[in-house]
């Protein structure tokens, strides 16, 4: 039998914001949406507008996985196959718009990735969403496997190994828009983040969002107090796919090109992960954890070929440590914000984060070199890492990050009880001292 | 004809018993923790690199020994440190947390072993045809391997069904409560039930390395049937996963060796041929094309229709 | 409740965010990408590739490089993913890199060549070039050609009219059986085997034609056993990288010994998987001399130069010299690293390769036009060995260049 979720992953950051009222709420999302509109001029480097693309798809992807994880309790290991099936349906539907079939401009595509994530959702939900727990899990993946394998079988949909291409500079205009520019594909995803967070902010508060919380930590109880377990998974669910489709379809937009990946079982472990990291109690997690692991994919990768062994190492660390993900712990410093005593914090902080990153470069140090020697590059003598030309066959740099792990690792066991304590002072209610 | 059939139940029986030595620590992790143990196909991966490493020092003979004991002693390890302490935030996050396990399995694998294959080899020893009938050779090999996991099947059997140590683990499966007061330690009972788990996933990847090829992407290739079987067969049930281990081995061999088409076998159920045009994208297809969806599409219905599988008595 | 590991986590990003500083790039270099499998059941093939484009610009290089600067090479795993190869893509324009290698699989290929030429269509100041090294499906440099696509290994197409030259000569041949990857390439071998055969030996009788998908199959002996029940004399494929390995491997476990017909069957470990039991059976269609009986000197040199940095790897393609030395000529004759500039000079370039051969880029479709070679995998007067293993190719037949021409259906756009 399920055991209830802890305490840390059930209150939702929405809670708070509720006491403040509807005006300064609506602030909050007209101040995000100004950010987001502002973004591409601050940080101008050619490389960040596409990369803020691929993020607000992933935020959107990870918010739609949360409806079902952190908000129903529900672990699907195949969501992507709304996702991938949203961005089919809107690759074609972008290709008949250009062929003059149907008017559908590229700004309404994302609806008919919607549509067609839905529908999916639906036909697949009656019988995936009968138990949760485990045997939706399995059952997910089963239906993940299942999809990813058919699309060699129908290959007019899904185009067989190639995938499904698509132009966007062809598709009819609305109000005269063409997004041949990547900045002006970005504004485009950046808008849709905007409707479809506002859209399933909404859901979580109404009724059936509420619900489907009680139903993720206690299905028997909201069974008596009147409500169906199954119905409510369901249309969860539901909801689930069509924003997943909405994602799918602004992937098509912006790549112009859909394959059977797009709805593996790695697409499907990346949105898990992506969630996970974030906090799957806190609407702002999914976000946050989209953010940061498209940051770290793109980024990461320019530096080292094993960053998914890193974001691996973190997904493994936030379950064991941190359940309640990077949003969970932001929120831990909520009432010593409140209190002003972050300040306190700086101090301990800094020290922690000083003998962490000795530790951190000692470990990754020894990682990337070990990848050297395993390698293409093995051939190679040095290795530049941190700026340095160190020679991973020689005992003298092993020595180095196994020392500075040392200290790191020593350092982190004084510095950090002592943080751990400032932390729960700076928490402690009452004035300040 | 007959050469194929012949050729596809030998090579069926050798895939099912590959998949048997596989999912029969998974279903016994799964039957009696409730952990569905993501990583398990890690450790068979482990197993084939260990051994391979190990065979280059000590021979493939020590190594076949030794490397399952070793992987075994890595799961145990797993689940005193990283199990256990999920194990209060529930399932789900024990899910997610062996998910995150098997990521990290194969992300170490390619940093210390690096992504292209590896060459491991078959034995000198069983390099050779074990018999030529219809003008194709059937390699020792994989005589050898279907001995082996024969051979592990009869072992579990005889353990669980004739020790002490077995007769808990079986109580444990089923009321694991109760077997805690009687004053057994269920919490070791489950780490060795773990590790002996993930020894035989590892020394299903010591056999199988050099058949079905070692390299990081290995776990994934087996990873997904592993669980279709299990589910199949029915959650803590040995003889579950061996049915459904073999049914599962035999139908996907079978499966590539036919040469018919979908549009074939609907004709040949009744359907006309009219709905040919309908259905035009599944009618031209081969069974061989369609092979891989069938065991998804099984545990889809089984899921469906007997959450239990085959032969189980519990769902989680 | 906070704990310690809690800072730990935050400090390991901040590390991996912070630490990991890169390589000061140099400004004065001209940066190339390769985009190919660094990862996955191709790593092999992409990383071989990537070493010997490593091994033709450091020779570059070290003659004085082109227009003064250094070839950089910047190198992008797409682990065989159109999905992904269309991200590093992003990246490469993104980080203003005007040229990209790729040609491990024709199905990101089309993804590849299809976004370069959305992208540059919607672009003009920050065009990018696609120069194709191996994917062969002869749609590129067809109904998919473009201005900015250039290929250099000769085409499925005309490497299979050589491949039925010789079956058509080999009279003992009276069944065959065609087995490929399923996707654009082996449907493309599939077409062109049928096709051929029917106009060349229209006796012969194909009794099986099937396709599996691409770096899934895990166990070849299903797919052996229907060819030995089928009776064929002889297989024709286009597989390669683990699926090449994958069917060699379960050919000599299943005894089969007919002859097969190859694209890609030597190297990367393929080589080393047939071994004895293939000697003077398998054959393989290819486009530079394989070195053996006898190399043309600079061949030889190279072949030799190249192992002793790399002692388990191959010169297996010898068109990525030639890819990359013409890129140069081209560059150097236009004066400049401007796109469109290089690609008008790119186009009718004439060249001398390692091998001795003279090729020339066609204008017409941007295809490559060399001789094509058949070599077969043997064991007997090899100087350069494959897979350190012993065995290698040894030239057998050479189709010369003017026959091994093939007729396009290009209608390329050029820019104004």
């Amino acid at each position: 039998m399920s055991t209830p979720t802890p305490a840390a992953a059930r209150p939702l950051a929405i809670d708070q914001a509720s006491r403040s009222g509807g005006l300064r709420a609506f602030g909050l999302w007209l101040g995000v949406a100004l950010l987001l509109v502002v973004l591409p001029f601050v940080i101008r480097t050619p490389v960040a507008v596409p990369i803020m693309s691929q993020m607000g798809i992933a935020i959107v992807f990870a918010l739609s996985f949360n409806m079902l994880l952190g908000q129903g309790g529900m672990l699907s290991f195949g969501h992507a196959v709304y996702f991938g099936v949203g961005g089919f349906i809107a690759a074609h539907a972008l290709n008949l718009a250009a062929a003059r079939g149907v008017y559908l401009p590229v700004p309404l595509v994302p609806l008919a990735g919607g549509l067609g994530g839905l529908v999916f959702a639906m036909i697949f939900g009656a019988f995936s969403t009968i138990r949760s727990g485990t045997v939706f899990a399995m059952i997910s993946l089963g239906v993940g496997e299942l999809m990813a394998a058919s699309s060699l079988i129908f290959d007019r949909f899904f185009g067989g190994e190639e995938g499904i291409t698509t132009n966007r500079a062809k598709a009819p205009l609305l109000f005269g828009l063409t997004f041949t520019k990547d900045r002006e594909v970005y504004y485009l995803i950046a808008f849709w983040v905007v409707v479809t967070a506002a859209a399933m902010y909404a859901f979580s508060r109404t009724p059936i969002g509420r619900i489907a919380n009680a139903v993720r930590d206690n299905p028997e109880r909201a069974e008596f107090v009147g409500y169906s377990p199954r119905w409510v998974r369901y249309v969860s669910f539901c909801a689930a796919g069509l924003f997943a489709g909405i994602a799918g379809g602004l992937f098509a937009v912006n790549y112009e090109i859909l394959t059977a990946e797009n709805m593996g079982l790695n697409a499907s472990g990346a949105v898990l992960l992506m969630t996970y990291i974030g906090g799957i109690g806190y609407f702002l997690g999914p976000i946050m954890g989209a953010v940061v692991f498209t940051f770290l994919q793109s980024m990461l990768s320019d530096y080292t070929g094993i960053w998914l062994l890193y974001l691996g190492i973190l997904f493994l660390a936030t379950v064991l440590f941190v359940p309640a993900g990077l949003a969970g712990l932001l929120m831990l410093h909520a009432p010593a914000w409140r209190a002003g005593r972050l300040p306190r914090l700086i101090g301990p902080y800094l020290l922690v984060a000083v003998f962490g990153v000795v530790a951190a470069v000692g470990v990754v140090g020894a990682f990337e070199m070990t990848h050297f020697l395993a390698s293409a590059e093995s051939t190679r003598a040095t290795k530049r890492l941190f700026g340095v030309a160190v020679a991973p066959r020689t005992a003298a740099p092993w020595l180095a990050f196994i020392a500075l792990t040392a200290v790191g690792a020593l350092g982190l066991r004084w510095a950090a009880p002592r943080a751990t304590a400032a932390l729960a002072e700076a928490n402690r209610p009452g004035p300040s001292r | 004809m007959l050469q194929i059939a012949f050729f596809s139940v030998l090579n069926g029986l050798v895939y099912g018993m590959l998949l048997f030595m596989l999912s029969s620590g998974l279903t016994l992790i799964f039957g009696m923790m409730g952990v569905l143990n993501f990583a398990h196909a890690g450790f068979y991966m482990l197993g084939a690199y260990v051994a391979y490493t190990m065979g280059l020092y000590i021979g493939f003979w020590p190594a076949l020994l030794v490397a399952p004991v070793l992987v075994g002693v890595a799961g145990a390890l797993v689940e005193r440190h990283g199990l256990r302490r999920v194990h209060r935030f529930g399932h789900v996050a024990e899910l997610v947390f062996t998910f995150g396990v098997a990521l990290l399995i194969e992300e170490v694998v390619a940093l210390v072993w690096g992504r292209p294959a590896k060459a491991y080899e078959v034995p000198a020893l069983l390099d050779f045809p074990l018999f030529r009938v219809f003008g194709s050779s059937f390699p020792a090999y994989k005589g050898f391997m279907l001995l082996v996991a024969v051979a592990i099947f009869l072992f579990i059997f005889a353990i669980l069904s004739r020790t002490r140590a077995g007769l808990i683990i079986q109580a444990s499966l089923t009321h694991p409560g109760m077997v805690a007061m009687l004053g057994h330690n269920v919490p070791r009972v489950f780490m060795v039930v773990f590790g002996i788990g993930s020894a035989l996933a590892g020394l299903a990847g010591v056999i199988a390395g050099p058949v079905l090829g070692t390299f990081p992407g290995m776990a994934q290739v087996l990873g997904s049937i592993v669980f279709v079987v299990v589910v199949i067969g029915g959650l803590g049930s040995l003889t579950g996963a061996f049915v459904a281990s073999l049914l599962i081995g035999i139908v996907q061999t079978f499966a590539v060796a036919l040469d018919v088409s979908v549009g074939n076998v609907l004709m040949a159920l009744g359907v006309p041929a009219r709905a040919s045009v309908a259905l035009h994208d599944i009618w031209k297809v081969t069974i061989a094309q369609v092979a891989p969806i069938m065991p998804y599409l099984l545990l889809v219905l089984v899921l469906m229709i007997r959450p239990t599988g085959l032969f189980g008595t519990r769902e989680t | 409740m906070p704990r310690p590991k809690n800072a730990l986590i935050l400090t390991v990003i901040l590390a991996l965010v912070i630490g990991l500083a890169p390589d000061a790039a140099p400004q004065d270099t001209i940066r190339i990408g390769y985009i190919d499998p660094l990862s996955g059941p191709f790593a092999a093939t992409g990383e071989n590739g990537l070493n010997q484009f490593r091994y033709a610009a450091d020779a570059i290089n070290k003659a004085g490089g082109v227009l003064g600067k250094k070839l950089e090479l910047v190198p992008l795993d797409n682990k065989v993913s159109p999905q992904e190869s269309l991200i590093q893509l992003k990246k490469v324009i993104g980080e203003g890199i005007p040229f990209i290698f790729q040609g491990n699989s024709s199905g990101v290929a089309h993804a590849i060549s299809d976004a370069v030429q959305k992208h540059n269509e919607r672009n003009a100041g920050n065009r990018v070039l696609y120069l194709n090294y191996s994917a062969v499906d002869p749609a590129l440099t067809n109904d998919k050609c473009h201005y900015w696509h250039f290929r250099f290994d000769a085409h499925a197409d005309m490497k299979m009219a050589a491949l039925t030259d010789v079956i058509q000569a080999n009279r003992n041949i009276k069944k065959i059986y065609i087995l490929g990857q399923d996707y654009s390439f082996g449907k493309a071998v599939a077409e062109a085997a049928v096709s051929m055969l029917g106009k060349k030996r229209p006796d012969i009788q194909i009794v099986g034609n099937e396709l599996h998908p691409i770096g899934k199959v895990k166990d070849f002996s299903p797919y052996v056993q229907k060819i030995v029940a089928s009776g064929a004399d002889a297989v024709i494929t286009g597989n390669w990288g683990a699926d090449m390995i994958g069917l060699a491997k379960a050919a000599n476990d299943g005894g089969l010994k007919v002859p097969f017909y190859t694209y890609y069957a030597a190297s990367d470990g393929v080589t080393a998987a047939i071994g004895a039991a293939g000697v003077d059976r398998i054959r393989l269609v290819h486009e530079t001399h394989p070195g053996n009986p006898t190399a043309p000197k600079a061949l030889g040199d190279y072949i030799t130069g190249y192992r002793k940095l790399h002692p388990q790897n191959d010169v297996n393609q010898p068109r990525i010299h030639t890819a990359l030395n013409m890129l140069a000529l081209a560059i150097k004759k236009a004066g400049t690293i401007d796109v469109d500039k290089v690609a008008a000079a790119l186009e009718g370039l004439e060249y001398t390769n390692v091998g001795g051969d003279q090729v020339i880029m066609r204008r017409e479709d941007h295809q490559l036009q060399m001789p094509v070679y058949i070599s077969v995998h043997t064991n007997k007067g090899i100087k350069h060995d494959l897979d350190a293993s012993g065995f290698g190719l040894s030239l057998e037949s050479k189709v010369e260049r003017d026959k091994a021409m093939q007729p396009s259906a290009c209608k390329m756009q050029r820019p104004s």
